[in-house]
């Protein structure tokens, strides 16, 4: 890991759309008055959400605007946050889980997966401009380690050719089906729970 | 107040203080790096740990409430370990480059280490590397070696009011940088290489020049503008290298503005240090007595009230003191005046030019009314007192005008005499928020004197103030901004010629009715040269030694001794710490070998006995001013105008206009403005 920096190419504006500006309103109104500046990660979030994953510069004047903060201080957020990606990533965007436990149940092998079918290199765009991937810390799924989560959706319990499978459906423009790639039902052990056998799955 | 042992001394603190201040009250030293008393505490450097009684831990003295009965202890082998863990930290990523470090011989880091630093690193990797940022021509950087305190980001956000500065990313990335990379939109940034405990930001203007050891070190008062800033000037042999600011809680407290610490190197540019003679239009270079004789010749031949002598924005009291003495009677001439515009001047109470309320006043004040004044740019110093009123008590301010930013929010009116008028009048709001207000200061600038109806502003505004009560002995609201370093002193001494507030001489000037003009140090005037016979008295080759026929070179004001009286009304003296170039002298020293050459006797027989008589002038002068009661001012013109406010702020003098950092920070700022990338 070192600093991200900025993308070099950026867009020269950036407006919130009507649904993320009621959103942004539906934040800012959950602090007291004149606390506005504590909604900034939501509305970064926000931001990201609207433009294709990724964060530009001029989203964070028009934050440090909206929320009348200075610029820099919203950068000092957008910058300090790993999940705010600064420059753009992939419509799928991958990222692949290599903290300890999922290391130790094969993390890398993923990574290789990932080499393989999208790019050499952590955030470079696939070939057909759809993918990218990247490496983060521990995304709090350790007990169906390995794992990884494209956009919104947890990957479980995979390996190196589950993972290609996957990633060859995404290429293919389809959704695969998220969730544990062994059969398991959330992180329930393998052959069926022992213990709170009269509740049903919740 | 709590009372609490500190290494088994008792003291007693004020609430609210911390362990750390409480240690100081105590006379022991903690070592800090983030720590600084005048910004809000970080706690992030960890040098200042403590040992504290029924804490396992230590504890960061800095960030700790001094609470009733708590016992630390700061001498003992567990704080000791704990702080040289702390300096093997901070050292792990520090680059060992001192002897090619600007800071080196007054660094934190250095001197700390000299203590609690470990002789060998038990650090293996690699060190991190950071690039230089981009923070103007003021500021150098070199990143790598910043311990991340984050000193700068306060200062730039608290008290320079500029967020500019942060820091990116986290943990071992972070950095500390610009917006952008951009320059600090401040008169206040190169103080953040004061602040700087290593040497991640040095001067850039100074780089590589010195050793802080190699430098004789005067403590002085800085010219650039009216405040009087307490400054220390380094210099190695004649040049001066670099100013630094002295503490003084009354005046600047630890600040200077970039112009009193950066203008300095135009002390060594555009120097007159010869006496000149223009024949056909050039320029030679001549003697003293032969200038002196020229004069003498020309004194002589012409009739005294044809005679007249402007004072200019950077002379010390002890030149316009003698250049008084000198008019009134080596020459038996009136006609001397220290004003280079129109502005409007009541010269009976000593008030009516004076900062009344005092800069330490502002904190107190309730509401602070900005008549035609721009003080970011005028009083550097005294809007940042401003703006740290209006974040302690949130000071209502309204400015008449729209001046831009101002580092604190405020309320701006029209800019129309129209707007002063029904304020006077009670007929708006203002009126009634400055009757209500307990301190309310007006602060007036030399824009609204200098306007149309400037006598009806002043006179009248004075007159609403003493009918409210406002005019007292112990608080008296009325403020005038002067524009430079010897508008107050000239004033006390007497150097204008006036009947009614306007500008006799330079009316007449105006009029080519003089057929002899002395300028001492005078670059700001605008007039159209025709017969007249043009003296200079200064240091620099500005406009007023373009249109001279004789040039006499003076000293700059680190180069003699002299008074200076701030616009508060506070004499101060700025003491010699260089010395004249090549042929020219002391101002005084000029003036007085004048007269001995036209007289065959001089005005005083040496410095003491100006000095004294001087002193004596003063203290006169208030003493007569004390014992006034201001009489009825008469009929009053008004006119409806708009009142412009122009600064420039890294060119109003002589030294900052031939100072080449300043014109850097001027050009920088065009630009800037020009792209439209400010905000």
């Amino acid at each position: 890991m070192s600093l991200r920096k900025p993308a070099k190419e950026q867009p020269e504006k950036f407006e919130f759309t009507a649904d993320s500006l009621a959103a942004a309103k539906e934040m800012i109104s959950k602090y007291p008055e004149g606390k506005q500046q504590s909604a900034v990660m939501a509305l970064l979030y926000i931001a990201q959400k609207q433009n294709d994953n990724w964060i530009p510069l001029a989203a964070m004047k028009y934050i440090g605007k909206f929320l009348d903060m200075p610029y820099i201080k919203v950068y000092e957020v957008a910058t300090f946050y790993t999940m705010y990606n600064l420059s753009p990533v992939g419509k799928h965007f991958i990222q692949v889980c290599t903290t300890t436990p999922c290391m130790i149940r094969g993390a890398y092998k993923l990574v290789e997966a990932c080499k393989e079918k999208i790019s050499e290199n952590e955030n470079e765009l696939s070939t057909d401009k759809s993918c990218s991937w990247m490496e983060v810390e521990c995304l709090g799924a350790c007990v169906n380690a390995p794992m990884m989560q494209i956009n919104d959706d947890y990957y479980e319990d995979l390996d190196k050719e589950k993972t290609l499978k996957i990633l060859d459906e995404i290429l293919d423009g389809k959704t695969p089906k998220p969730g544990s790639y062994r059969g398991r039902v959330n992180n329930e052990p393998e052959n069926n729970r022992k213990t709170l056998l009269d509740l049903k799955n919740a | 107040m709590p009372k609490l042992k500190v290494n088994n001394i008792e003291v007693e603190v004020e609430d609210g203080l911390t362990v750390l201040q409480a240690c100081e009250k105590a006379g022991v030293e903690i070592p800090r790096f983030c720590y600084h008393e005048k910004l809000s505490i970080a706690g992030n450097c960890r040098m200042c740990l403590v040992e504290m009684e029924k804490s396992p831990k230590p504890v960061a003295s800095c960030a700790m409430p001094a609470a009733e009965g708590m016992n630390i202890k700061t001498n003992t082998e567990f704080v000791e370990k704990a702080r040289k863990g702390v300096m093997e930290f901070l050292l792990a990523n520090h680059p060992l480059d001192c002897p090619v470090c600007d800071q080196g011989g007054e660094c934190d880091l250095q001197d700390q280490s000299m203590f609690y630093g470990v002789d060998k690193s038990r650090f293996k990797e690699n060190k991190r590397q950071v690039p230089e940022k981009n923070m103007g021509p003021l500021i150098k950087t070199q990143m790598t070696r910043c311990i991340h305190c984050t000193r700068c980001v306060r200062f730039a956000t608290e008290i320079a009011g500029v967020p500019e500065i942060g820091a990116i990313g986290r943990g071992e990335d972070m950095q500390i940088t610009t917006y952008l990379e951009q320059s600090m939109q401040s008169e206040l940034s190169a103080n953040v290489v004061d602040l700087c405990p290593v040497g991640a930001l040095t001067s850039k203007p100074y780089v590589f020049e010195a050793r802080p050891w190699e430098l004789k070190k005067t403590e002085s008062i800085d010219v650039m503008d009216a405040i009087g800033s307490n400054i220390r000037v380094d210099t190695y042999g004649w040049e001066v290298k670099r100013i630094l600011p002295r503490i003084n809680e009354d005046i600047n407290e630890e600040w200077i503005s970039d112009k009193t610490r950066h203008a300095c190197d135009g002390l060594s540019n555009q120097r007159l240090d010869t006496p000149y003679i223009k024949y056909n239009g050039k320029f030679e270079k001549a003697s003293w007595s032969e200038v002196f004789n020229i004069i003498k010749s020309k004194f002589k031949n012409t009739d005294k009230e044809k005679i007249c002598g402007l004072t200019g924005d950077l002379v010390n009291m002890e030149t316009l003191y003698i250049f008084k003495e000198f008019f009134n009677k080596t020459l038996g001439s009136q006609n001397i005046e220290s004003r280079d515009n129109y502005s409007y001047l009541n010269p009976e109470k000593r008030e009516n030019y004076l900062f009344n309320s005092s800069i330490n006043g502002i904190e107190e004040a309730d509401f602070i009314f900005l008549l035609g004044t721009n003080p970011r740019f005028e009083a550097t110093i005294l809007n940042a007192r401003i703006r740290k009123s209006y974040l302690q008590n949130k000071t209502k301010i309204i400015s008449l005008n729209e001046v831009g930013d101002l580092t604190y929010p405020y309320q701006s009116l029209d800019g129309n005499t129209e707007t002063v008028k029904k304020i006077i009048e009670g007929k708006h709001e203002v009126s009634d928020l400055i009757k209500q207000a307990k301190k309310p200061m007006i602060i007036m600038g030399q824009s609204a004197l200098k306007s149309k109806s400037s006598k009806y502003i002043f006179e009248s505004i004075k007159q609403f103030l003493d009918e409210n009560n406002k005019l007292s002995n112990d608080w008296n609201a009325l403020n005038i901004i002067s524009e430079n370093a010897s508008t107050v002193g000239a004033f006390d001494l007497g150097v204008y010629k006036t009947t009614d507030g306007d500008n006799e001489v330079l009316k007449d000037l105006e009029d080519h009715k003089f057929e002899i003009v002395y300028l001492l140090g005078l670059d700001t005037i605008n007039f159209e040269k025709k017969n007249e016979f043009i003296i200079y008295q200064g240091s620099h080759g500005d406009k007023g030694a373009e249109i001279a026929d004789i040039i006499l070179p003076g000293a700059a004001y680190t180069e003699q001794n002299g008074y200076f009286t701030n616009l508060e009304g506070k004499l101060q003296k700025a003491y010699k710490a260089s010395y004249p170039p090549e042929l020219a002298k002391d101002d005084w020293v000029i003036i007085n070998e004048l007269a001995e050459s036209m007289n065959h006797r001089k005005l005083f027989n040496d410095k003491d006995e100006l000095d004294s008589s001087l002193i004596n002038q003063i203290n006169l002068h208030i003493e007569k001013n004390n014992s006034l009661t201001s009489s009825k001012v008469k009929e009053l013109i008004f006119e409806n105008e708009l009142i412009k406010i122009d600064n420039d702020y890294y060119y109003s003098n002589v030294i900052a206009r031939a100072s080449k950092t300043m014109s850097e920070c001027r050009h920088l700022k065009a630009d800037l403005k020009s792209t439209g990338t400010e905000g």
